[in-house]
Formats: structure tokens, C-alpha cells, sequence
């Protein structure tokens, strides 16, 4: 006799949201540099910094109040709407 | 959507074709006082007081009826499900289509009353009462398969129905569903017998499991909960530990993603550990005891199954640790209240007595021996040396410890009448440590706190971030720490909680 089980997942299927369209060029845009609060993420994000504004390229700088857990909604919409491509930082 | 009462009494009503008003009687052979009492319902027929016998295992039983009184073969259990009954014989007076009154077992001053009949002087042989015996329908197992059967369970989970020749293991291993071990199938009798652990109803939700932040129902822990083995009497703890680590305080998600060696550790104290059998003792940390090896495991199966957290995944752990399959045990509470300790959960705040469970971010344990101190001062000096190497010996105050002090350990601070509170004081003072030991570059080494804190003092623990159990076998002079991972805002924050508004 076969077998029922139950399911024990979630039953979502992932929503698959295409990419946002990759930049032809960072010229004019502003690019956000978003440090996660991990040890030397700031040594790295000060050396992007440098090189991109060497190009003339407009950066704003951003910080996760921890690494531990996910950015907070305020702060993804902040640079959403502020930037148009995005640098994180992982550190690891 | 009909109420288990509505179908309940749609299945009465279904067997008893119509009638509303009348004695219903339910006998069952393999019942000495169903027996003893047949010739008093074959008089009771004569005179007409009896609609209907139904009989739970033998059509032919009870053979004393009058004729043209029927019995109703009740071996699907129909009737009796749909009346409840836990004990037969059962005489049920039936009025306007509803029960209005109920005996069981044999009283002969109870029945003659119910029936208005002098019995006791018609049959006056019999004992003045007898206790009746189990109805049927509370066998084993058999309540769940008549749930099931009539058609009481909703369950919104998808039932997935498995070919005849597929293996239920390699089916749901296929399907990502376990953590490598074998898993018992969650079948809908096995999810059903587990929620009956709970008062809670089963679409109930219980937290926003991540990663992928979903709402968790009573019923996906059930089902969870089964698969690793949990018996039904552990499902409150599995309940208040996934609500617990679900919180922003305890922060499983950083948890599970973290690259460190860390996972859920469970502390369950109060009554309901010696209740479902969990140890605290011999072996505490290890395997041989059923509610210890799957009580951690069913919060782990939660955050794989119901939250998507994967190894590999968004579990990044750079080595992980054994305990991360499922990490649960007891306190020794009564052993450490003859030493003058007070619990874990009530140093937590809980009030004594009260069932609780404790969740720490933890890493496995690891030994501290000390076979030759007998003061507390000498053992208090090994525990801070072995707990100086939490995370790294010149990193202080990020990582908390949670320290199982074994009986052995425990009697030595105990006689020089040392409590939780004292021991936590004099290894403060053991572990404060100049900040020119630990700043980066001392002692060759270039891990450490920052050139700018030489001149400062550390304390290796943050004032709340040493947590002490009392656990493991009596003999031994072993303790553990079991090292924290990122503690406090940033990280994790040790939670408690009260298991009682999950029973």
C-alpha cells in the first residue's frame, strides 16, 4: 500500500525576479558602499572609494548596524533610492 | 466548513438511519461486564426500553436480545467514534436526534433508574456494579486512524502520496527534506498523534522562520517534529523553542548564516524533563536518550525544512559542529538545589518550578579537567584559564560561555558555599586582563583588540555573558564550556521562555 506524508517545507516556490538591467557605464550615477560591520570592511570600501572617485565617480557610503542580521528596510530603501549600483562589503 | 460536533453527529446519525428518540447501547464481546450483562439487555429488549445494541467486534454478540431487536455491527467504529465513548457497556438516551443522558460500566441502582425499571430485583445475582472496559475506538493508535478515516483532520499541509515501490527514506532524502539521518515519515497518523502533545490548535502560527521569514504553523512543527523523532509529551518544548529562536533577541538567522561554528543549544528545566525522560546526566551531551537527540533536531528540521535554511546555503558555517544535527538536555536541578544552586531558568528570571527553556548560541563543548583542585579557589582559577580561550584568548567580550558544571566540580564550589552568583564574581576578577596582553601584535600573535586599548583593562566575559548549568554524570571531575557565538545586539542574546503556553 503506498505511503502519505505530510510536507514538512514551507510549499513556496521562490519567485524568480530578473536582474536589474547592468549599468553600460558608471558614469553619472552614484554608487552606493555598503560596509556590514565586519572587522576591515572599512579598509576595503576606503580603497574603492578612492579609485572610483579618481574616475570622477560619485559614492555615498552606507553601514548595516550589524553583519548578523539582515539590512533593515529603511536602510535597503534609503539606498535604493539614493544610488543606482551598490558595492557590499562582505569582509570574509 | 462542518465542526468535528457536526460531523460527529452526522456519523451517529448516518448509522442510526433517522432515529431521534430511543436507548442506544454499545457492547462489545471481549468485555466481561459487556457479558455479565447481556440477559439484562435481552429483558430490557422484551420490554422495549432499548432502540438499538451495537456491538464494537461481534455482529452476533450479544445473542440474548429479543427478537426483532437487531444489533449494529459497529466494527468500523462509526457510531461509537461519533458518541465519543471511552467505555463500554454505554447506555445513551437519545431525545429529539441528541444525547440528553449517558451511563457507563454496570450499576445496577444507576441503570435500573436510567431505565425506570426495578433491575436489581429482576436480576438480583449480579453485582451491585462493575467497572466496564476500554471501547475500541481508544486502542492504540486507533483514535488517529479514525480521525483520519471519518474525515475529522484538516490538515493544509499537501499530502504527498508515495509510489508502492519507492522507500519512504530515499524519498524524502530526495525530496531535500532531512539532515543526512534517517527521518521517521511524517505520515498524517504521526502528525496527528504529535499535535495531540499540544492544546494548541494546529493552524496556529508560531513563528517567521528564516531565512526565508515564513509563517510556521503548529502543524509544519508537528510534522517537523515527527520527522525527528520526537515523541508527542516533547512537542511543547519543540513549540516554545521555535517560537524562542525565531525572536530578533535570539536571531536564528544570523545564526544560521554565520561562517562560525555555532548553532541552537536548548536547557530544559522545570518538570516537564524528568516528565518525557529528558537526561541531564550520565553522557549529557551525547546520544542514547530519545528527548535529548530529538527535541534540538526538530528546531534544526524547522529552520531546513520550513525556513530553507540550507548547508551551503544560506548556512555558511566555515566548519560548523556536530550539534548542529539538534543540541538539547536537562539541568540537574534537583542536584544542584541540594548544592544551594538555584536553576538556570530561575537565575534567568523564571520562577522556580516552572518549565522552561533555554536557548544559547553555542558551539560544541569542550573539556575542562582539574582531577586534583579541592577549593574553590584552585578549581575557580582552572575553570578561567580554560575560559580564557573562548573564540580566542585575546578576544574578550564578544563571545559569551555557557559553562555545564559537573556534580563533581559543583561539590567543591559547594562546600566552601559558593553559589552561581559567587562563582561568576571571583572568575570575573580571574579573567580581567590587561589590555596590553590582548591588543594585536602581543605575544607575537596579530589577532587582538585594538593598539588603542593597551592602557585598558577587559573582563574576557560582558557582565551577562557567563551563564553556568549544572549537569552530567556523578563521577568525573570534568565540567564544559560551551563557547557563544557573537553576543548581545549585535549577535545573539541568551532567551528563556515559559514552555506552558505550548502544552
Amino acid at each position: 500500500m503506498s505511503l502519505t506524508l505530510l510536507d514538512p517545507t514551507s510549499e513556496r516556490s521562490g519567485t524568480a525576479i530578473a536582474l536589474t538591467p547592468r549599468l553600460a557605464s558608471l558614469e553619472g550615477i552614484t554608487v552606493a558602499l555598503l560596509d556590514i560591520s565586519k572587522p576591515r570592511g572599512n579598509i576595503f570600501l576606503d580603497q574603492l572609494e578612492l579609485r572610483l572617485n579618481e574616475r570622477k565617480i560619485n559614492t555615498k557610503r552606507y553601514r548595516k548596524p550589524t553583519y548578523t542580521k539582515p539590512a533593515p528596510v529603511d536602510l535597503r530603501q534609503l539606498i535604493a533610492t539614493e544610488c543606482q549600483a551598490v558595492i557590499e562589503a562582505l569582509a570574509d | 466548513m462542518p465542526t468535528v460536533t457536526d460531523l460527529k453527529a452526522l456519523l451517529v446519525n448516518e448509522t442510526l438511519k433517522g432515529l431521534r428518540d430511543g436507548v442506544i447501547v454499545v457492547v462489545k464481546r471481549d468485555c466481561a461486564t459487556c457479558g455479565m450483562v447481556a440477559p439484562v439487555l435481552g429483558w430490557l429488549t422484551t420490554l422495549q426500553l432499548i432502540a438499538v445494541v451495537a456491538s464494537q467486534d461481534d455482529p452476533t454478540f450479544p445473542e440474548s436480545l429479543a427478537t426483532g431487536v437487531p444489533v449494529v455491527d459497529d466494527r468500523e467504529l462509526a457510531l461509537s467514534f461519533g458518541l465519543d465513548l471511552d467505555t463500554v457497556p454505554a447506555v445513551i438516551r437519545w431525545a429529539n436526534g441528541v444525547e440528553v443522558e449517558r451511563v457507563v460500566g454496570w450499576s445496577s441502582a444507576q441503570w435500573s433508574t436510567f431505565f425506570g425499571v426495578d433491575i436489581t430485583a429482576e436480576f438480583p445475582a449480579l453485582p451491585a456494579q462493575r467497572p466496564g472496559c476500554g471501547s475500541k475506538t481508544q486502542d492504540l493508535g486507533v483514535p488517529e486512524a479514525l480521525a483520519i478515516k471519518f474525515g475529522i483532520t484538516h490538515f493544509h499541509a499537501r499530502q504527498v502520496a508515495l509510489a508502492d515501490a519507492e522507500d519512504e527514506m530515499e524519498a524524502m532524502y530526495d525530496r531535500g527534506w532531512t539532515d543526512g539521518l534517517p527521518v521517521v515519515a511524517p505520515t498524517p497518523a504521526r502528525v496527528l498523534r504529535m499535535l495531540a502533545g499540544t492544546s494548541r490548535g494546529a493552524h496556529e502560527v508560531v513563528a517567521i522562520v528564516p531565512p526565508d521569514l515564513l509563517s510556521c504553523t503548529v502543524e509544519k512543527v508537528a510534522i517537523n517534529a515527527v520527522m525527528a523523532g520526537c515523541r508527542p509529551e516533547y512537542f511543547p518544548v519543540v513549540l516554545a523553542a521555535v517560537e524562542a529562536a525565531c525572536t530578533t533577541t535570539f536571531n536564528a538567522h544570523g545564526l544560521l548564516a554565520t561562517t562560525y561554528f555555532s548553532g541552537p543549544v536548548l536547557v530544559v528545566n522545570g518538570p516537564i524533563a524528568n516528565r518525557i525522560g529528558m537526561n541531564s546526566g550520565v553522557n549529557v551531551f551525547g546520544q542514547g536518550n530519545r528527548a535529548n537527540s530529538t527535541i534540538g533536531r526538530a528546531l534544526q528540521l524547522v529552520i531546513r525544512n520550513v525556513g530553507g535554511g540550507l548547508p551551503g546555503g544560506v548556512d555558511r558555517a566555515t566548519m560548523g559542529n556536530p550539534g548542529k544535527v539538534g543540541f538539547a538536555f536537562a539541568e540537574a536541578e534537583d542536584a544542584a538545589s541540594a548544592a544551594g544552586w538555584v536553576s538556570l531558568a530561575t537565575e534567568r528570571g523564571m520562577s522556580p518550578g516552572t518549565s522552561a527553556v533555554t536557548l544559547f548560541a553555542g558551539e560544541g563543548p569542550r573539556a575542562i579537567v582539574d582531577q586534583k583542585s579541592r577549593t574553590a579557589e584552585s578549581l575557580a582559577k582552572s575553570f578561567a584559564a580554560c575560559l580564557r580561550t573562548v573564540a580566542h584568548p585575546k578576544l574578550p567580550l564578544a563571545f559569551d560561555a555557557l559553562v555545564a558544571v559537573s556534580p563533581e566540580h559543583l561539590r567543591t564550589f559547594a562546600a566552601a558555599g559558593w553559589d552561581r552568583a559567587r562563582l561568576r564574581e571571583e572568575l570575573f576578577a580571574l579573567l580581567t586582563i590587561p589590555g596590553s596582553d590582548l591588543v594585536q601584535g602581543a605575544g607575537g600573535i596579530t589577532e587582538g583588540v585594538s593598539p588603542a586599548f593597551a592602557e585598558v583593562s577587559f573582563t574576557k566575559f560582558r557582565p551577562n555573558g557567563l551563564q553556568f548549568v549544572h549537569c552530567g554524570g556523578d563521577a568525573g571531575m570534568f565540567s564544559a564550556v560551551i563557547g557563544g557565538w557573537v553576543n548581545g545586539q549585535e549577535g545573539s542574546e541568551p532567551i528563556t521562555v515559559d514552555i506552558a503556553p505550548w502544552m
